[in-house]
């Protein structure tokens, strides 16, 4: 209990990608909460990385993440812009609405 | 020890709720809060474990960057003050029972890994990044950053340029009507195209606006 090991820092990353995940199927908000859950998934295998490196004594993790969050902001910048171009063509970001596609 | 374990799981608990809140919170900007508190929790514990580098640059990038972003662009957009109907209420939702499954069976399945996990006992002789102990965190992903990932940080630079033209094409928008400063024009106009020499008639004056 007072011991905190690898499995704890481990079981935080899963809980935090189960919410995650869980953001992205029930949403039913707009697209910008689904770019947010995104954030919380990568958030998950950041934490994940970071426990593995501290814990084994390896530095590759820690380097891991830094490029995971390069990405990440990367990734953050295009959707945003890409949800600004669709908000100014049709109006709406709901999710419902989006259906262009018909899936 | 015992200092450990309670921050620990005051900062763990902090960032679980906050992470719920995210999803279920009514209000998009709301959304945004609860991210921000939840990136500065994980960052207090990555500092917490050791990681003191990747935690002051998670607070950087995520808190002062990504969230900020986010923030703009729910407030820009006016979808702040848009319902939820959180769990039902929306016609024919049909896959919130099944989305639910499938994130309960995903978060079984990685307890399950993580419980039944093990490391091999002779693993840890060849590693090759061992960090010695009498340099800070800093330091020594300093030395490994700049040496054998060379490349791959040159790369991740060459991703955020890639994004960042990507972003501003994506977002530009050209506007007819508007009176644009054109420094080309300005630069190759000549006295020939500019000035023109006109014999005045008397008394009839000279039309400007030809």
């Amino acid at each position: 209990m007072f011991d905190i090991g690898i499995g704890h820092y481990l079981t935080l990353g899963a809980v935090i990608f189960t919410i995650g995940v869980v953001g992205i199927f029930l949403n039913r908000k707009n697209v910008i909460v689904i770019l947010m859950s995104i954030e919380l998934i990568l958030l998950a295998v950041n934490i994940n990385l970071v426990s593995f490196s501290i814990f084994l004594n390896d530095l590759s993790g820690q380097i891991f993440t830094l490029f995971i969050l390069t990405v990440a902001a990367a990734e953050a910048a295009i959707g945003l812009a890409i949800i600004v171009v669709y908000y100014r063509n049709s109006g709406t970001i709901r999710v419902e609405e989006i259906d262009n596609l018909k899936g | 020890m015992p200092a450990h374990a309670f921050f620990f799981y005051i900062f763990s608990l902090i960032a679980i709720v906050s992470a719920i809140m995210v999803t279920a919170s009514k209000n998009t900007v709301h959304s945004v809060f609860f991210l921000i508190l939840d990136f500065i929790s994980i960052s207090c514990l990555f500092i917490l474990i050791g990681a003191e580098f990747l935690g002051m640059i998670m607070l950087i990038v995520y808190v002062g960057a990504v969230a900020v972003l986010f923030l703009f662009v729910v407030m820009m957009l006016n979808v702040a003050q848009q319902k939820n109907q959180w769990f039902g209420a929306a016609s024919g939702s049909k896959h919130i029972p099944v989305g639910m499954i499938v994130s309960l069976i995903i978060f079984f399945e990685l307890l399950i890994v993580i419980g039944g996990w093990k490391l091999k006992p002779d693993l840890s002789n060849d590693f090759i990044n061992l960090p010695t102990t009498n340099i800070t965190n800093t330091h020594s992903i300093g030395n490994v950053l700049y040496t054998d990932y060379i490349h791959l940080f040159q790369l991740s630079g060459m991703i955020l340029l890639v994004a960042m033209i990507g972003a501003i094409v994506l977002t530009f928008r050209q506007r007819s009507g508007l009176k644009k400063q054109s420094y080309i024009r300005q630069i190759s106009r000549e006295k020939n195209d500019g000035v023109e020499l006109v014999d005045v008639k008397n008394k009839e004056g000279v039309k400007i606006d030809v």
